[in-house]
C-alpha cells in the first residue's frame, strides 16, 4: 500500500499548481458519477434538514404534557403518533435527530483533531514523544471500548452532570475511544511521507518544521483524513445511540434517537406502541447508512487504492 | 523471530498491567459499591461488611491484593453472587461461546460465498445489490435491530421465542433440551450473523476482486481449465488465505460474549452477566470481565501477526 501511495503523493507533487484545482473538480465529477453515493449524500441532508428546519414547521414544539393526548396512535394530526405524556413523537424524533446528528459530528471532529494532532507529532518529531504518545494509544486500544464507555457514563451519573451537560461530556467520551485509532493511522502516514523526495527537498531549502508540517505533510493527509472522517461520524452516531439506549448517555428530557428506543424496554409500549421506538431506530438506521454510503464513494474518488 | 516474539510478549505483559491499573482506578472511582446499594443494613452493619471485603482500603492497595489473587489464578469473589469469579466465568462463558461460535461459523459461511459471487459478477446487478446490503449491515444499530425482530419474529408472529435459552420451567433433557436451546438460540443467531456478514463479505469481496485480476488466473483460463475450477482451487484459496489473519481478532468475540446482544435477548452469557453486575457494583466481576477481554483482545492481535506471517512468509515480523 505505501509503494502505491507513494504514486499517488508523487504525482501530485509532480503537477504544478493550476492542475490541483482540476483534480479536485475531476473528483466531484467522479464522485457525481457514484449513483450509490449520491443518494447517500441526499438522504444525510435530507436528515439534517428534517431535524433542524423541520421542528420550526412543527406546531408542537412546547414539549408540554397534554394528558388527554396520550399514548394515541399516529394520524393526521400526529403523524407519528403520541408518546406516554402526550407530545407528538414525530416533533420529538425531529429534536431527537438534532442532539444524535451533533454529538456525531462534533465527537467525530474532537476525536479527528486529538487523532491528528497527536499522531501527526508522533510521527513528524518520532523518538520519545512518539513512544509516550503511542503507548498511550496501545493502552486506550487494549481496554475494550464498551465496557469504558459505560464506567465514563455511570461516572458521568454519579457525579450529578446536569443533563444540559451530558451531552457534552457524550461527545468527549466518545473521542477518547476513538481518537487513538486516528492517531496510529496518522502516525503511520507521517512514517511514509516523511521519508519522501518532496520532503528531503523540504529539508534542503532549510524549511521550518512549521511550514513543513502545515504546507507539505498535512495537505497529504487531507482525502485520507475526509473519508475516515466521515465513516467516523456514522460509528460515533451508533455509538451514542448504544449509551443512551442503556441510560448511560444523553438522558431525558433531552431526547435523542438512542434515549426515545428506551421506550422498548417497557413491555406495553414494546408490544402494543411501536410508533414509539420504531422510528428513532429507523432514522438511526438510514443516517449510518447514507454517511457509510458516503463516505465510501469519497473513498473510490479520493482514495482509491485503499484496500478495503 | 524469537526476539520479535520475546520483546512483544514482554510489551503484552506491561500493557496489560497498566491496563488493569487503569480499570481497576475507573471502577474504584465510580462511586457507590455493593454495599452502598443495599437500603436494607444499617450504617453499622454496611461498616463491617466493607471491612470484610476490604472496600475501606485505599484504592492502591485494594489494587495490589487483587492483582496478587489474579496471579495465583484467583480473580476473587462476586459479592453479589457469593462466588468465586472463575466459577462464574465457567459457568457462562460457553453459553456465550455457544452463541459465538454458531454465528460465527454462519458469518463466514455466508460471507464467503456471496463475496466470491459478487466479485465474480462485479459491477452486476448483484454485485450492487450485494453492496448495497453490505452498507444495511454494516450501519444496522444492534440493540434496535434485536428488537425490532424480536417485536416482528416472536411478539407478532410468534414464531420463536422472544429471549431466554430456555422456556421458563422447563427440565427437557437430552434431545428435547437441546432443540429448545437450538429454538432459543435462533433470533440472537440471526441478529448476531447479520451485524458481522456485512464487513466480513466486503472482505472477500475485494480479495476475490484482486486476486481474479491476477496473471496466474489468466493462465489457468488460457490454460482451458472449466471456470469452476479455476474460480473454486486457484483463486478462492488465495483470496481465503490473508483471512487467516482475522481469526485472531474472532477471540474476544467468541469467549467475550456480546453486552448488547445477551441482554436484549436475555441470554445467560457472560455479556448479560458483565450487564447486571455492572449497576450492582460488583467490582470483582467487573474487574474480572474487563481484564478477561482485555488479555483476549491482546493474545488476538498477537495470533494474527503470527498467522500473517505464516499466510505470507515475505512478512518480516
Amino acid at each position: 500500500m505505501s509503494s502505491m501511495n507513494a504514486e499517488l503523493s508523487v504525482n501530485k507533487q509532480a503537477s504544478p499548481v493550476p492542475v490541483k484545482s482540476s483534480l479536485w473538480k475531476l473528483s466531484v465529477r467522479r464522485l457525481l458519477k457514484n449513483k450509490l453515493a449520491i443518494s447517500g449524500l441526499i438522504v444525510v441532508v435530507f436528515m439534517f434538514a428534517l431535524c433542524f428546519i423541520g421542528p420550526l414547521f412543527s406546531p408542537y414544539t412546547d414539549n408540554k404534557i397534554h394528558m388527554a393526548m396520550m399514548n394515541k396512535a399516529p394520524s393526521l394530526k400526529h403523524w407519528l403518533g403520541t408518546d406516554a405524556l402526550g407530545r407528538d413523537v414525530l416533533t420529538r424524533l425531529m429534536q431527537a435527530g438534532r442532539i444524535s446528528l451533533t454529538v456525531g459530528l462534533a465527537s467525530m471532529l474532537l476525536s479527528l483533531f486529538i487523532g491528528l494532532l497527536l499522531g501527526a507529532i508522533a510521527g513528524y518529531y518520532r523518538g520519545i514523544v512518539d513512544q509516550v504518545i503511542m503507548r498511550v494509544a496501545d493502552l486506550l486500544l487494549t481496554i475494550p471500548g464498551l465496557p469504558l464507555l459505560f464506567i465514563f457514563g455511570a461516572l458521568l451519573s454519579e457525579w450529578k452532570v446536569p443533563t444540559d451537560y451530558r451531552m457534552y461530556m457524550v461527545m468527549l467520551m466518545l473521542s477518547m475511544i476513538n481518537w487513538p485509532g486516528l492517531a496510529r493511522m496518522v502516525r503511520g502516514q507521517m512514517l511514509s511521507l516523511r521519508e519522501r523526495e518532496f520532503m528531503q527537498a523540504a529539508v534542503v531549502l532549510g524549511l521550518r518544521d512549521r511550514r513543513k508540517l502545515f504546507n507539505h505533510l498535512l495537505p497529504n493527509l487531507v482525502p485520507l483524513l475526509i473519508v475516515i472522517a466521515t465513516l467516523n461520524i456514522g460509528g460515533a452516531i451508533l455509538s451514542e445511540s448504544v449509551l443512551s439506549f442503556f441510560g448511560l448517555g444523553v438522558m431525558p428530557p433531552t431526547a435523542t434517537w438512542g434515549n426515545m428506543i428506551d421506550a422498548a424496554n417497557n413491555m406495553i409500549d414494546f408490544q402494543e406502541r411501536p410508533w414509539l421506538w420504531v422510528p428513532p431506530g429507523l432514522s438511526i438506521f438510514a443516517t449510518v447508512i447514507a454517511i457509510n454510503l458516503f463516505g465510501d464513494g469519497l473513498r473510490d474518488v479520493l482514495d482509491p487504492k485503499q484496500k478495503r | 523471530m524469537s526476539t520479535y516474539l520475546a520483546k512483544r510478549l514482554v510489551y503484552m505483559v506491561i500493557i496489560l498491567f497498566a491496563a488493569s491499573l487503569l480499570i481497576f482506578c475507573l471502577y474504584a472511582l465510580t462511586p457507590g459499591d455493593f454495599i452502598s446499594g443495599n437500603i436494607k443494613l444499617t450504617p453499622e452493619r454496611k461498616a463491617e461488611l466493607r471491612e470484610i471485603y476490604g472496600l475501606n482500603k485505599p484504592v492502591l492497595e485494594r489494587y495490589a491484593v487483587w492483582m496478587k489473587n489474579a496471579f495465583h489464578g484467583d480473580l476473587g469473589f462476586s459479592l453479589s453472587q457469593q462466588k468465586p469469579v472463575l466459577t462464574l466465568f465457567n459457568q457462562y462463558i460457553w453459553n456465550s461461546f455457544l452463541l459465538a461460535v454458531v454465528s460465527t461459523f454462519f458469518t463466514w459461511l455466508i460471507a464467503v460465498i456471496i463475496g466470491v459471487i459478487a466479485a465474480y459478477k462485479q459491477y452486476s446487478w448483484f454485485d450492487t445489490l450485494v453492496m448495497v446490503a453490505i452498507f444495511a449491515a454494516m450501519s444496522l444499530p444492534s440493540f434496535f435491530i434485536g428488537l425490532f425482530l424480536i417485536k416482528i419474529l416472536a411478539v407478532d408472529w410468534k414464531w420463536l421465542p422472544p429471549g431466554g435459552m430456555l422456556t421458563t420451567g422447563s427440565n427437557a433433557t437430552g434431545l428435547a433440551y437441546v432443540k429448545e436451546v437450538v429454538h432459543h438460540m435462533t433470533l440472537p443467531v440471526i441478529v448476531m450473523t447479520l451485524l458481522g456478514v456485512g464487513s466480513l463479505t466486503r472482505y472477500f469481496r475485494s480479495n476475490m476482486i484482486d486476486v481474479i485480476k491476477q496473471d496466474y488466473i489468466r493462465t489457468a483460463r488460457a490454460k482451458g481449465m472449466k471456470e469452476r475450477k479455476v474460480l473454486f482451487t486457484h483463486a478462492l484459496r488465495n483470496a481465503l488465505l490473508p483471512a487467516i489473519t482475522l481469526v485472531g481478532f474472532e477471540l474476544p468475540a467468541l469467549f467475550g460474549g456480546s453486552l448488547i446482544i445477551e441482554q436484549i435477548f436475555n441470554w445467560p452469557g457472560i455479556g448479560q452477566l458483565y450487564m447486571q453486575s455492572f449497576s450492582l457494583r460488583d467490582y470483582p466481576l467487573l474487574m474480572g470481565f474487563t481484564m478477561l477481554i482485555a488479555v483476549l483482545t491482546v493474545i488476538g492481535t498477537l495470533i494474527s501477526d503470527i498467522l500473517y506471517r505464516v499466510a505470507d512468509p515475505r512478512v518480516r515480523l
